[in-house]
C-alpha cells in the first residue's frame, strides 16, 4: 500500500516563513483536508508538495525519498490540480486528458497506443465523452474542474493535490466533483490532498482536516474534533454556530455580539 | 460502449496540398523575372541538371545560367530561410507562451544588425564572409547575453523575465548600432538594406553555408512540438506533469536562436514572417502545435518565395526590399484570415 509521509515541510516565500513544520502521512484510499484562513499556507503546502516552489522537509513514499527523484519521475507519484486550471484556447478536452501522459512519455516521444487507451479509459471513467472534441477555453468551471482533474487522474500517479477544487463552482457543481474525488481515490486507490475554502463542505467528504493558521498546523482529526466554534474563532477570528448533523459538523456564521 | 476517441491528426490531403504548394511556387520563382521563362522550361532546364543532361533542357545558355546560377539558389534561400522564421516564430510563440513573440524575441535582430553594422563601416574592401560571420555571431552573442541576465533574474520559473532582458538587450544593441551609423552617415544606405533584408546577392554558396544549420534547428523544433502544446498550460502546471521546463525551453531558444542567426546572417533581417506565417496557419488549422509547426515551417517557406517573386517585379528592373514586401503582403493577407477565421482569436 503507497503511504506518503511528509514531515517537518517548511516553505518560505521572500524570506518569510509561510509554512512552518507541516507533516503528514496519508495512504491511498485516504482523503485528507486542509484548512485555515486566507494566507495560512495552504496553497503554499500543497505547491510545494507538487515541486513548483522550494521547500524543506522530508518527504518520502513508500521510504523512497521524493527530493532525489527528478520532476518526471516525481509527476509518476504525485500529480496536481491547480487551483484555476490553465484550458488553453483551442485544445480539445481529449488533448488536454491526454497531457496527463507526459511524464510517462520521454520528451520528444509521441503517445502510444497506450496513452490513447488511458486517455479514453479515464474519458469513460469521468463521463466527458460528450465533449471529447470541445475546446476546454470554452468549458464552464464545473466542466474544467472535471477535465483537469481526468488529466490528473491520466497522469496514473497515487497521490492527487487538489487546490481548492470546488471554490467557483455553485452548489451543485460542488457536489458533482466532490462526489467524483471521493468516488475515485476508494476506487482507484487514489491518496487525495485538498484545501477547501468552504468548512462545512470540508466536513462532509475528507476522512481528516487539518487546520492551518499562520502556516502552522494547529489543530487535526475528524471534522467533529477540528470544527468547533472555539477553534473557527480563534484562528478565523469568525464568529460561528456549530451544528451537530449525522452527516458531520455544520459550520454557520452570525452576527458579532448576538 | 461509446465511440473510441483518438489523437486528431490532419487529412493526408493537407500534406498533399502543402507538397503542391510548396513545388508550384518554387516553379513560379524560376520562371517570373526580368527575363520571363516558361514553367515547364524552368523545371526541365532544373531536371537536366539534376539528373546529367539525360533531360535535354530547352534553354539557351543565358537563360540556363539565369535559372541555375541566379534564381534557384535565390529561390531555395527563401525557401530554407523563410521555413526557419516561420518555425522559430512559431516556437517561440508557444515556449512564451506569447502570441507577439517572433524570431527576434531574444535579441537576435539586434545582436545581428549590430555585428553587420560593425562590419560594414570597418571594412575596407568587400570580403564575402566577413559579414554573415558577424551578424551570425553578433546574433548568437545577443541570445546569450539575454538568457545570462534573464536567466539570473528568474523567481520561480516565469519566462517573463527572460522576455524582457530581450527586450533590454535589443534597446541597448540597437542604441550603439544607431550610435555608429551617426557617426558614419556615408555607409548608412549599405546597413539600411541589410537591415530591410535582402536575397538578391543569394548563390549556391550562402545556400551551402546555411543549410545544414537550419535544418538541423527545424529539425530539432519539430521534434518539441508536442512539448509545444505542454507548454499552453503554462509554466507550473507542465513542471508538474513531470516536463522539464527548464530544459525544454532551453532547447527551444538554442535552436530557434541558432537558426534565425544563420538565416539573417545571409538575408539580413527579413521581418513579419515569424509572426504572419505561424498565426495564419493556426486561424486555419487550429492551436496545437503538432500540426502547426511542421505547417508553419512549410509555409513560412512558401510565403517568403511569393514575397521574393514581388520584391523583384513590382517595380522591376529594381528591386524593392523583401521585408517591406512581407509587411506590405503580409499584414493585409493576415488581417483578411483573422477576419475570415473559424478559429476566432489566436490568443
Amino acid at each position: 500500500m503507497t503511504t506518503l509521509s511528509v514531515s517537518n515541510l517548511n516553505v518560505s516565500l521572500a524570506d518569510k516563513e509561510v509554512v512552518k513544520n507541516f507533516s503528514v502521512e496519508l495512504s491511498v484510499g485516504d482523503w485528507v483536508c486542509v484548512i485555515g484562513p486566507n494566507g495560512a499556507g495552504k496553497s503554499s503546502m500543497l505547491r510545494a508538495l507538487a515541486g513548483i516552489v522550494e521547500s524543506t522537509g522530508e518527504m518520502h513514499i513508500d521510504q523512497k525519498d521524493l527530493r532525489k527523484l527528478n520532476q518526471k519521475a516525481r509527476a509518476c507519484w504525485i500529480a496536481y490540480v491547480a487551483q484555476e486550471p490553465v484550458m488553453p484556447q483551442g485544445m480539445s478536452v481529449f488533448n488536454y486528458v491526454m497531457l496527463g501522459r507526459t511524464a510517462h512519455l520521454n520528451m520528444l516521444a509521441s503517445e502510444s497506443a497506450r496513452d490513447v487507451e488511458v486517455t479514453n479509459y479515464v474519458i469513460d471513467e469521468i463521463g466527458l465523452h460528450d465533449f471529447v472534441d470541445r475546446d476546454v477555453a470554452t468549458l464552464s468551471g464545473g466542466e474544467r474542474q472535471r477535465v483537469a482533474i481526468a488529466r490528473a487522474l491520466a497522469q496514473a500517479s497515487p497521490i492527487v493535490l487538489l487546490d481548492e477544487p470546488t471554490t467557483a463552482l455553485d452548489v451543485g457543481y460542488q457536489q458533482d466533483v466532490l462526489e467524483l474525488i471521493d468516488r475515485l481515490r476508494k476506487e482507484k486507490k487514489i491518496a487525495v490532498i485538498s484545501t477547501m475554502h468552504d468548512l462545512t463542505v470540508s466536513g462532509l467528504y475528507p476522512d481528516r482536516l487539518m487546520l492551518l493558521s499562520e502556516g502552522k498546523t494547529v489543530e487535526q482529526g475528524e471534522a467533529k474534533k477540528v470544527l468547533t466554534s472555539a477553534t473557527i474563532n480563534e484562528h478565523y477570528g469568525a464568529s460561528v454556530e456549530v451544528l451537530d448533523s449525522p452527516n458531520g459538523p455544520i459550520v454557520i456564521p452570525v452576527r458579532p455580539n448576538n | 460502449m461509446a465511440a473510441i476517441a483518438t489523437v486528431r491528426k490532419l487529412p493526408r490531403t493537407t500534406w498533399l496540398i502543402s507538397a503542391v504548394a510548396v513545388a508550384v511556387t518554387v516553379v513560379i520563382g524560376l520562371s517570373v523575372g526580368a527575363v520571363a521563362i516558361a514553367p515547364m522550361d524552368a523545371f526541365k532546364e532544373v531536371l537536366s541538371h539534376l539528373t546529367n543532361d539525360k533531360v535535354v533542357s530547352p534553354l539557351s545558355e543565358t537563360d540556363s545560367t539565369i535559372i541555375w546560377n541566379l534564381r534557384l539558389p535565390r529561390v531555395l534561400l527563401a525557401l530554407v530561410v523563410g521555413s526557419m522564421l516561420s518555425s522559430a516564430g512559431c516556437a517561440y510563440q508557444g515556449a512564451f507562451r506569447n502570441p507577439l513573440a517572433d524570431p527576434y524575441l531574444l535579441g537576435v535582430s539586434a545582436g545581428a544588425g549590430l555585428g553587420a553594422t560593425i562590419v560594414i563601416f570597418t571594412r575596407s574592401e568587400n570580403s564575402r564572409w566577413e559579414l554573415p560571420l558577424a551578424a551570425f555571431v553578433g546574433a548568437l552573442a545577443a541570445v546569450m547575453l539575454t538568457y545570462l541576465l534573464g536567466r539570473s533574474a528568474i523567481v520561480g520559473r516565469s519566462s517573463t523575465s527572460l522576455v524582457l532582458a530581450g527586450v533590454a538587450v535589443a534597446s541597448m544593441l540597437t542604441a550603439l548600432q544607431t550610435l555608429l551609423q551617426q557617426r558614419n552617415t556615408d555607409k548608412i544606405r549599405e546597413v539600411y538594406s541589410w537591415v530591410l533584408g535582402r536575397l538578391s546577392t543569394a548563390g549556391w554558396g550562402d545556400l551551402r553555408l546555411v543549410t545544414p544549420y537550419i535544418l538541423v534547428c527545424i529539425t530539432v523544433l519539430i521534434l518539441y512540438r508536442r512539448v509545444l502544446d505542454i507548454f499552453s498550460v503554462g509554466d507550473e502546471e507542465a513542471h508538474t506533469m513531470g516536463l522539464a521546463v527548464g530544459k525544454a525551453r532551453a532547447a527551444i531558444i538554442v535552436a530557434a536562436s541558432l537558426g534565425t542567426a544563420a538565416a539573417v546572417s545571409v538575408t539580413g533581417l527579413i521581418g513579419f514572417v515569424g509572426i504572419i506565417v505561424p498565426h495564419t496557419v493556426r486561424l486555419v488549422v487550429g492551436h496545437s502545435y503538432r500540426s502547426l509547426l511542421p505547417l508553419a515551417t512549410i509555409f513560412g517557406g512558401v510565403f517568403l518565395v511569393l514575397a521574393d517573386v514581388i520584391a523583384r517585379t513590382v517595380l522591376a528592373p529594381q528591386e524593392i526590399s523583401i521585408g517591406v514586401v512581407t509587411a506590405l503582403i503580409g499584414a493585409p493577407f493576415f488581417l483578411f484570415i483573422l477576419g475570415s477565421s473559424r478559429h476566432g482569436s489566436i490568443t
